[in-house]
């Protein structure tokens, strides 16, 4: 094993006999029809859809095929304006594998006017020393989408 | 037994492909636990405990349960997930009886899934054995772990590639009238004798094929399952049985943790004849050659013979010995669920709603189990009557 793994995975003595284990699969995790239609949204309109609960009426973003609290089939459409209040948030300063971007961000639950739930995202356009629960957000959308809750670059204070 | 007598309610599970695009892991199982709720006549909110589990390496992510639990309407319920490899969806059914059978509560719901039309080679390694610095090193995957106990069995029982063969036909017949299995290829003993061969003896046809499929069951105890059904599976008993990686139990080549467990199970509830107590047999087969020697083990065939049975045409739906009348794992295997989807299919064979599929007669008994790893399992009991 190399020491340059046996100094990143652990800090354990050189002379410590070690086997080195790799993780080597991939995954294509499919969204199914409904997520498809929510990135497809995104994508072409740069809108934020929400789906209504035909029992207890709650908006849902982003979607899922059943409510979590009814477990009945959610089929109804909501276009949201995008916009919403900052419900919570930090500030990330350190660094590690598979982060979205460089440290110093900011990320926080937004909930979306509209919808009754929390959506995560990155925070931007904003010092990040003046970001306040309670801000009134909206949605940068990236110039190039894919079809990705990533489509949504960040959201900034309105 | 100690603790409460339990019958399995209400049962589900999804059609079995090779891949899903239309929905997503939670979907899946949401259909599957849709279907067992609507045999069990209960919505979700008469579920008060959730066990659910699948191969988690095999998603390819950790803590699916965190997505799956709100997609089936389950937050807030008693429970958890479980994982262990192939038998994952047994020590999920498992563990749904102790829940039952603890008296702590009504309606427990197990579900099991694998999606694997999502994951690439995630089993190259997988079956090395826990010890990843002993046999961990090897190249022991599913295909070459049966490989050689295959072989094995060739050479201490006389068994030709033709008999393997033969399974395999069996197996495919089976699954052919069964509207939920997944592959259902008209076979011949010519055609799985010139498939591919992965390593000898196995080839491409004897081993299980990756599936997207998911398998739900509603398990209560005596009371409460009187009351929701006329048609309960009652729970005789289940045992698990662990052991090492590679090698068997004890480091034996030869022992088996499946013949132990069924030598237990039967000593606890008096079989002393299992070919005649037991009346239809759904036993998790990760590759075609293993029903021989589990045939064995489980009590329908005298030690390295089951073969013959095959050359006599004594294996079958409608034959003397109905074994996997489902088709099987070599027809589908959605891996975390497939123990679940044996125990589905062992409680239609009960209740007699089976269709196509259905072994004739009364099934007053019938034996599930799970396999997993590289030797643990799980057998269940189930018997149409207390």
């Amino acid at each position: 094993m190399s020491q340059n793994i046996k100094k990143s995975v652990a800090d354990i003595p050189e002379d410590t006999i070690v086997v080195e284990v790799q993780g080597h699969s991939n995954f294509l995790v499919t969204v199914g029809n409904t997520g498809h239609q929510f990135m497809l949204e995104l994508k072409d309109n740069k809108t934020i859809t929400g789906i209504k609960c035909p029992g207890c009426k709650k908006v849902y973003v982003p979607p899922r095929s059943h409510c979590p609290t009814c477990f009945v089939k959610m089929t109804e459409w909501v276009k949201l304006s995008g916009k919403g209040t900052l419900d919570t948030y930090t500030v990330v300063r350190y660094k590690e594998q598979y982060m979205p971007k460089e440290p110093p961000y900011a990320y926080g639950v937004i909930k979306l006017d509209g919808a009754d739930t929390g959506i995560v995202h990155m925070i931007g356009g904003v010092d990040l020393n003046k970001i306040k629960v309670g801000m009134k957000m909206e949605p940068v959308f990236k110039e190039q989408r894919e079809g990705s809750i990533l489509d949504i670059e960040y959201f900034k204070p309105v | 037994m100690n603790g409460e007598r339990i019958a399995i309610v209400g049962v589900g599970q999804t059609v079995h492909k090779s891949k899903r695009t239309d929905i997503n892991t939670a979907e899946l199982c949401a259909e599957a636990v849709e279907a067992a709720l609507a045999d069990a006549q209960m919505t979700m909110k008469d579920i008060d405990c959730v066990i659910l589990g699948s191969f988690e390496p095999a998603d390819g992510y950790s803590g699916p349960d965190k997505w799956i639990v709100p997609e089936i309407g389950a937050v807030g319920k008693a429970g958890f997930e479980m994982q262990n490899v192939g038998t994952t969806g047994g020590v999920v059914a498992a563990t749904g009886f102790n829940m039952a059978a603890s008296g702590l509560f009504q309606n427990v719901l197990c579900v099991a899934w694998q999606k694997m039309d999502e994951a690439a080679g995630a089993f190259g390694r997988g079956g090395g054995g826990a010890n990843e610095y002993w046999t961990g090193q090897f190249p022991m995957s599913p295909i070459t772990n049966f490989a050689r106990r295959t072989y094995d069995y060739m050479t201490r029982s006389g068994c030709t590639e033709e008999h393997l063969a033969m399974v395999r036909v069996k197996q495919d017949q089976c699954a052919q009238r069964n509207k939920n299995a997944q592959l259902k290829l008209g076979l011949t003993v010519e055609k799985v004798m010139n498939d591919f061969l992965l390593a000898w003896p196995i080839r491409r046809l004897h081993m299980c094929p990756t599936t997207a499929g998911s398998a739900a069951i509603v398990v209560c105890p005596e009371k409460r399952a009187k009351k929701v059904t006329k048609k309960p599976v009652w729970v005789e008993d289940w045992f698990t049985c662990h052991q090492g990686g590679a090698l068997t139990m004890a480091e034996d080549p030869q022992a088996s943790t499946l013949g132990y467990a069924c030598r237990k199970i039967y000593k606890r509830c008096g079989i002393t004849n299992p070919k005649k107590e037991i009346n239809a047999w759904e036993v998790y087969e990760p590759a075609s050659t293993a029903e021989l020697r589990w045939m064995e083990e489980v009590g329908v065939a005298e030690d390295y013979k089951a073969w013959k049975l095959f050359e006599q045409g004594k294996v079958g739906i409608e034959k003397e010995i109905p074994f996997n009348p489902s088709g099987g794992v070599t027809a589908t295997n959605p891996i975390g669920a497939t123990p679940v989807v044996r125990v589905v299919e062992a409680s239609l064979q009960i209740r007699g709603d089976a269709e196509e599929h259905q072994v004739p007669g009364t099934i007053n008994r019938a034996l599930a189990t799970a396999y997993g790893g590289q030797g643990e399992n799980v057998v269940f009991l189930l018997k149409k009557t207390l």
